[in-house]
């Protein structure tokens, strides 16, 4: 009975507690797919939310690895019912559970990443990753001697597809005759399975390995074999020091700490957003010492052009694999065409299916 | 030192003795993930009842709960019949997939069908193609004496791949923007939510089963057979009970439940099909149907506390920063207790005198 009596006291504190700092300060919540160990997707998110932490009167919290599916809608609705006032879900699947969720509680803000629905009180936020993948794609054409690159990659979703493709026209500007074959993993966090996918780009002769994964496995197949490597997600290099060239990487800071500065401000609206090189959310990791000057340079300079508006990515001709053209002389593929990528441009080695 | 010695017991342990070790087991997993918690820097006690109001404390929690129970429930409740004929089923994931598979056919196929019509069909076909599933290796098994773990295990893959294959390709919606997920369901597809609760009336579809399950094993000849066949093959051959077939029953059974789940999560909770439909039910139904002792009763009972113990982990995270990992530890301490509990039921230990 007694011990009853302390259960009940604590959970009755806990509501308190609760109840109180909803009043006080802002709580912001945070969903991962993954855990945020992982120097992956959910780390890079997570430095994002400790910079939300270390704003004035903001608290934070997160769930991570959490499926994607009907554990998603609870872990969202559990949020909301304990007063947070801004939620940010950073995986795909999080899409229709939370736009459930967004429905019943129209005071909240609800922010999703990587996904295409929105609603009065959620918006929907991803970076132009694509913009540094072209980018990373420089310099691993300039690296290869095989010309052959591997792309170890999680699953066929446009996302994906569309790092593919924007990895593969770089590497072609630079190296008109390389070829990225890409290998499906069907898992976005699996550091075993990721390093044998890996390691069949290996044995068919990649000389550089890049990822759209989260564990650091693809980096170490490539040090263990003595071959290069590009990151993803944030900088890897520590994992192989050896091959890591750079990383495609994220930087969420500034766009969370803006969305939440809004929400405060009341002027927050739900919108999608899709902020690139330019805004900082994408960029690449500090090159590792064995990449020439001259290759640094270039890749700069494109950075550069892009940053400035000069340069798109997916600026036609560009041809699929079965050599039609998909996006015609002179034109800029529009947004939502990039957003439905389904199809490899030439030069890229896989299906997608 | 201290001498012990195993010694076996004259008559199984009764009821409440059985209860009491279950009670220090649990007792003994929960002291255990207390300290884990100290460890982390967590006061243990609140950390205990955080996951505890997380997965019961409130009405919400309960429901949320309950919810999760359903599938594990459904996929337990198949193989545990399996597993009493001494027939190891793996495969209760492949089977929930095909099942899902099965149901969404016929969803996609005839949206207009009335409600009434509509759902009694995908449970038919969601039941027919996991049980189809579990059939095949029972055929294997009898006809070629293959290895059943194996077999079940990798057509659990097979039936993935496969799911797969179909929201990554003919089945998926044009408007997703080329993301794998079937389109939504029609409202006649959907099995709805009880009143103002977020529990499904899917619920509902568990106390049938169970019921049907526990009557089954208790009053027809053919479950007294199975208990027989599954103590053992060769008396039950003897005894004139047709035991391929036995197995091959047990495992279509088996598999028509699993393929019940997958329609219910792709029905009520997901209202498509997606590839993120798989959690795993089918491998926690394997943790639970051990943890119950295969009893159709406690089957319900474990499935609930398992699933609360994976929502209330949830709030520990959110409330107290606790890592998504401790919850699989924290149900690994208590299968390993339990099962270890399990070994008092028919031995003792006794303390050696020292001469």
């Amino acid at each position: 009975m007694k011990m009853l009596k302390v259960v009940l006291l604590l959970t009755l504190s806990l509501f308190l507690s609760t109840a109180n700092a909803a009043e006080k300060e802002m709580k912001v919540g945070f969903v991962y797919v993954s855990p945020i160990g992982d120097a992956g997707y959910s780390y890079a998110h997570d430095l994002g939310r400790q910079a939300v932490e270390a704003m004035d009167g903001v608290t934070t919290s997160y769930v991570e690895s959490v499926p994607e599916g009907p554990d998603a809608e609870r872990v969202i609705l559990n949020m909301a019912r304990k007063g947070y006032d801004v939620i940010f879900a950073t995986s795909f699947g999080y899409m229709d559970p939370m736009l459930k969720v967004a429905k019943q509680f129209p005071k909240v803000a609800f922010l999703h990443c990587s996904g295409f629905k929105q609603s009065e009180n959620m918006g929907n936020y991803f970076g132009r990753m694509y913009q540094a993948r072209y980018l990373s794609g420089i310099v691993a054409g300039k690296m290869s001697k095989s010309n052959i690159i591997g792309y170890v990659a999680a699953f066929p979703i446009p996302e994906v597809i569309r790092g593919i493709n924007a990895f593969t026209l770089g590497a072609q500007s630079v190296n008109p005759d390389a070829t990225v074959r890409v290998v499906w993993t069907k898992t976005w966090y699996d550091p075993a399975t990721e390093k044998e996918a890996a390691k069949s780009l290996l044995d068919v002769g990649a000389d550089v390995i890049a990822q759209h994964q989260d564990s650091p496995g693809p980096q170490e197949a490539a040090e263990e074999k003595g071959v290069y490597s590009i990151g993803y997600n944030s900088d890897m290099s520590s994992f192989a020091p050896k091959a890591h060239l750079t990383a495609t990487v994220w930087n969420w800071a500034p766009y969370y700490t803006k969305v939440v500065e809004a929400v405060r401000n009341g002027t927050w609206k739900a919108e999608s957003a899709w902020p690139g090189l330019a805004e900082g959310i994408v960029d690449l990791a500090p090159f590792g010492p064995m990449v020439p000057k001259d290759v640094q340079d270039a890749v700069n300079t494109v950075k550069a052009e892009i940053i400035s508006g000069a340069k798109k990515v997916f600026v036609g001709p560009i041809k699929d694999q079965s050599g039609a053209v998909k996006i015609a002389e002179g034109v800029a593929a529009p947004d939502a065409d990039l957003l439905g990528m389904t199809w490899f441009v030439q030069g890229v080695v896989g299906t997608t299916e | 030192m201290l001498h012990m010695r195993i010694a076996k017991r004259q008559e199984p342990l009764g009821l409440g003795g059985s209860c009491l070790v279950l009670v220090l087991a649990l007792a003994l997993s929960l002291a255990l993930s207390g300290f884990l918690l100290f460890l982390g820097g967590t006061p243990p006690v609140k950390g205990l009842s955080t996951l505890f109001h997380g997965a019961f404390g409130s009405r919400w929690a309960f429901e949320d709960s309950v919810l999760k129970a359903i599938p594990i429930f459904l996929c337990s409740l198949g193989v545990a019949i399996a597993f009493r004929l001494k027939v190891w089923n793996i495969g209760a994931e492949g089977q929930f997939a095909l099942g899902a598979v099965g149901a969404t056919w016929v969803a996609l196929s005839y949206p207009d069908w009335p409600a009434y019509f509509l759902l009694p069909a995908m449970i038919a076909m969601a039941a027919a193609a996991g049980g189809f599933w579990g059939l095949i290796p029972a055929f294997l098994r009898q006809k070629l004496r293959t290895n059943e773990i194996i077999v079940t295990l990798m057509m659990n893959y097979v039936a993935i791949l496969f799911l797969d294959y179909l929201v990554y390709g003919v089945w998926k919606d044009p408007t997703s923007f080329g993301f794998p997920m079937t389109p939504a369901f029609s409202d006649n597809a959907v099995v709805g939510k009880i009143g103002s609760s977020s529990i499904n009336w899917g619920i509902f579809h568990c106390l049938g089963l169970g019921f049907l399950m526990w009557g089954f094993l208790k009053f027809t000849r053919l479950g007294f057979e199975l208990k027989a066949a599954g103590d053992n093959v060769a008396a039950a051959r003897y005894a004139g009970i047709p035991y391929d077939r036995l197995v091959m029953l047990v495992m279509v059974m088996s598999g028509a439940l699993a393929g019940w789940a997958g329609f219910l999560e792709a029905s009520a909770t997901v209202n498509r099909l997606q590839p993120s439909i798989m959690v795993g039910y089918g491998y926690t139904a394997i943790v639970v149907a051990w943890l119950a002792r295969l009893n159709p009763l406690s089957i319900g009972i474990a499935s609930i506390l398992l699933a609360g113990l994976r929502v209330g982990v949830e709030n520990l995270q959110l409330d107290l920063q606790v890592p998504a990992a401790f919850g699989g530890i924290l149900e690994g301490l208590i299968l390993l207790t339990v099962l270890a509990g399990g070994l008092f039921t028919h031995y003792k230990i006794e303390r050696k005198r020292i001469r």
